[in-house]
Parts: C-alpha cells; sequence; structure tokens
C-alpha cells in the first residue's frame, strides 16, 4: 500500500516537474552553447527558444535595420542532429537555405535597406520508423556586429 | 480488494487526472504565444505515423541592445536629458509600470553604455536591478553584473556583453516561469523608448535629410511584430492597454509610407557576409512627422509617469 502511495507521489512530481526542467535545460542550452556560436557578434539579448520533435516547424518574424550587420545562428540540442532553416522575405522568398550550404548553424549577412524577414527552422525526422520521434531545444538567436 | 484500497484507488486516479490536466493548462498558457495551426506531417504512406504540431511563432522586436545600436548609426548624440531619470524608481509599484519602465531603463542604459557614458550605465543597471527585484525575476541582475560593470568602464566590448547577458537572463527567466506577457511589456517598454529618444533628436524634419528619419520610419515594421506580440498575450489586461495605446501608435504612423521591392541576395566571397539588396520608397510629411512625434511622446509620458 505504502509503495502504491509512493508512485503516485513520484508520477504527480514527475508531471509538475518535468516541463520546468525541460524549460530550464533549454535556457542552458541557449545560453551555454548556442549563444557562443554568435562571436564575435554580440548577442542582442533576446531569447527565443522552444523544444520541438522531429517533424515540427517553427517561425521567427523579425525586422532586421539598414547599416547593421547581424549573424543568425540556428541550434539543436544534442538529441537532434541537425536543424533546417531558411531565411524568407514577406513574400516568403527563399534568400537562403542551410540546407544548401552543409547545415551551417549561423548565416552572416546585412541589409541595404530596412527589412521585415522571416526565418523558419524545422527539425527534419531522422529517427528509423522503428524508433520514436526525438525531440530537443532549438534556439534561435542574433547576434550584432559591433563596428 | 476492500473498500478503503478502492477509495485510495479512485483518488490516486483522479488525482493523476487533476495534475495532467493542469499541466496540459499550464504548458498552454506559457505557449499562448503560440499561433495554432495544425501541421500534419505526412511520412512515406507505409508510416501511419502522423504529427499533429502546433507551430511556434515567435516575434522579435529589436532589443533594448539593438535599438540603442540603431540610434548610434543613424547618427544620434548622447544626451542624458531624455531618458528617465532613474529618481522615479520608487514610482513603479505595479508589474505594468515595472516591466515597462524595466524595458525603458534597458534601452537607457544600452543607449549610455554605446557612447561610454559607464556611470549612467551603472545607475540606470542598478536601477533595473530594482525592477527586475520588484518584477521576482530574481538573479537576472545580482550584484556582480554591477561590480563587473564598475570594473570594465574602459572596456566597452565587456560592458556590452554583459549588457547582452542580463537581458538574456531577464528573458529567459521569463520565459521559464510561464510569464511571457510580462517579458512582452518589457520589450515594447524598451522599444517605445527607443522611438522616443529617436524622435526626440529630431527636432525638425524639414530642415533635416538624415538617418535616423529614415529608421523612425523603418519603425513602422516593428510596429507590426510589436502589434502581433502583445496579440498573443492579449488576454492579460495590462498587455490589452499597451496593446490599445500600439494600436493609436499605428493611427499616427497612417501617413508615413514604406514601400519594400524585391530583395535580392548578393554574396560576398571574400567576407562571406551576404548584402540584401533592395530598394525602399517612403515618404513622410512634417505634419505626418509631428504628429507621430507627439503620439510617442504622449506614450512615454504615460508609461514614466
Amino acid at each position: 500500500m505504502r509503495s502504491f502511495v509512493n508512485i503516485i507521489i513520484s508520477a504527480a512530481v514527475l508531471l509538475f516537474a518535468l516541463p520546468l526542467a525541460t524549460n530550464a535545460q533549454c535556457k542552458n542550452f541557449a545560453k551555454k552553447v548556442c549563444r557562443l556560436e554568435l562571436a564575435p557578434y554580440i548577442h542582442d539579448g533576446n531569447y527565443n527558444a522552444a523544444i520541438l520533435t522531429e517533424g515540427e516547424d517553427a517561425e521567427l518574424f523579425k525586422t532586421f535595420y539598414a547599416g547593421q550587420q547581424y549573424r543568425i545562428a540556428i541550434c539543436g540540442s544534442e538529441s537532434l542532429t541537425k536543424i533546417e532553416f531558411m531565411v524568407m522575405d514577406v513574400d516568403r522568398k527563399v534568400l537562403y537555405s542551410n540546407v544548401k550550404n552543409n547545415y551551417a548553424i549561423t548565416w552572416d549577412f546585412k541589409v541595404e535597406n530596412t527589412q521585415q524577414l522571416i526565418i523558419w527552422v524545422k527539425v527534419p525526422v531522422v529517427s528509423p520508423k522503428t524508433e520514436e520521434l526525438k525531440s530537443g531545444c532549438v534556439a534561435i538567436m542574433f547576434g550584432l556586429k559591433t563596428n | 480488494m476492500n473498500k478503503g484500497l478502492i477509495k485510495l484507488l479512485i483518488f490516486a486516479v483522479s488525482l493523476v487526472a487533476v495534475i495532467f490536466v493542469t499541466s496540459c493548462k499550464c504548458n498552454r498558457q506559457s505557449d499562448d504565444m503560440l499561433s495554432v495551426s495544425t501541421d500534419e506531417m505526412a511520412a512515406d504512406s507505409s508510416t501511419i505515423k502522423s504529427i499533429e504540431s502546433v507551430k511556434q511563432i515567435f516575434y522579435s522586436l529589436p532589443s533594448p541592445l539593438e535599438t540603442a545600436m540603431i540610434l548610434k548609426r543613424s547618427g544620434a548624440t548622447y544626451n542624458e536629458e531624455l531618458l528617465n531619470s532613474i529618481d522615479n524608481v520608487s514610482r513603479y509599484n505595479t508589474t505594468k509600470s515595472m516591466a515597462l519602465n524595466l524595458g525603458i531603463y534597458s534601452t537607457d542604459l544600452s543607449y549610455a553604455s554605446l557612447f561610454d557614458q559607464t556611470q549612467a550605465t551603472v545607475k540606470y543597471m542598478t536601477a533595473s536591478k530594482k525592477l527586475a527585484e520588484g518584477l521576482g525575476i530574481l538573479n537576472a541582475i545580482d550584484n556582480s553584473v554591477i561590480q563587473k560593470l564598475e570594473e570594465n568602464i574602459n572596456n566597452r566590448d565587456v560592458i556590452l556583453e554583459t549588457i547582452s547577458e542580463t537581458f538574456l537572463n531577464t528573458n529567459s527567466i521569463l520565459e521559464e516561469d510561464d510569464r511571457v506577457a510580462v517579458g512582452s511589456i518589457i520589450l515594447v517598454g524598451g522599444w517605445v523608448e527607443g522611438l522616443y529618444i529617436a524622435t526626440s533628436l529630431v527636432p525638425d524634419i524639414s530642415k533635416v535629410d538624415n538617418e535616423m528619419v529614415d529608421r523612425i520610419v523603418d519603425q513602422k515594421l516593428s510596429l507590426q511584430t510589436v502589434i502581433n506580440l502583445l496579440k498573443q498575450s492579449i488576454s492579460n489586461a495590462d498587455v490589452k492597454e499597451i496593446y490599445n495605446d500600439m494600436l493609436e501608435l499605428e493611427k499616427a504612423y497612417d501617413e508615413v509610407k514604406i514601400m519594400v521591392s524585391n530583395v535580392q541576395v548578393v554574396n560576398d566571397k571574400k567576407t562571406n557576409v551576404a548584402m540584401l539588396r533592395s530598394r525602399n520608397v517612403t515618404s513622410v510629411s512634417t505634419a505626418a512627422f509631428n504628429k507621430l512625434k507627439t503620439k510617442v511622446k504622449e506614450l512615454r509620458t504615460k508609461y514614466t509617469a
């Protein structure tokens, strides 16, 4: 009887704690791993990260300003082997695809005139059909060139 | 099986069910920024499994650091009188006023740091620390941050890195704590402050044709991001009020025109930096600019009061 109660309590604790632990892992991954990919650019300070499962995608909308040089870094945590990303204009014309660039995780660019762009990211399915799909943290970070 | 055990079993199953539902709801709230669009991933025909996912949508505003960089690059001068006085910090007692002014002070400290105004940077970081603590964002800005700024008064790179790290800490802690709405208000406060500094630095556009005016016009594009960002947390009463303010600002931007042409990518093999070429056509009359400037000042006065 006591062990039964213990199991229930453990299950309850796990259900409460799991989302928090996952978010904390994602935060640490963004801060301690992905942020480093931006060097020598300075991270803008914004936090855009989420847990994605193989097959899922996400989009980010941002305005990029004339005269400023940027680095985009898209990183996936260890469980995700590769992340696809594309940079598109507002008409969804593809301006850059990392798939054509050996799955590069960064891209440096500047805009002649201020533009709103869409960053599309996807976790491709690489797990064999017999296995469960993997999930992990995906961070989208921006670096600013200071000089 | 005795009655006691059956009762316990029912209780346990109910408890787990309640916890599970609460947990899902909790996740939903944290993700109230998500736009729900079902994406059914079709694997090949032999795969029965399909995934129903909620596509994550992020709206990213220029951070206080980026705003300050845009200001400086556009030829801004440093004017401390434009900043929100740190003496006002004790006035901010509500979540909304603390969040808005944390954003405002964040832009002020970024602006000061880019002009090597280290004393002002430290003062504004200290004021930001108080507001962050008031919002319960503990450890985002601790004493070591202030100390690091003081020890590196002549090292702008370290100062900018430190500021960037505190912003990331603040944003990520709020996200982790399911307080996306507060994070959005901070960002909007910082963005409005940038717009206020920029418009205040242009006394008369009929006499000036400068980059600063172009950047102010460009904010019309970011305003759409602001509106979409706030929409994601519209159920929050504070966010709703600020959202309505932004709709008024949108009206003030009505007479500011901006047309964006096709974008072409030109790769520079030497530097490995791509240039996105395009031709924007913008127009703003003196009257439209003054109307916008007045609206921005009105909002900023309201937020810092």
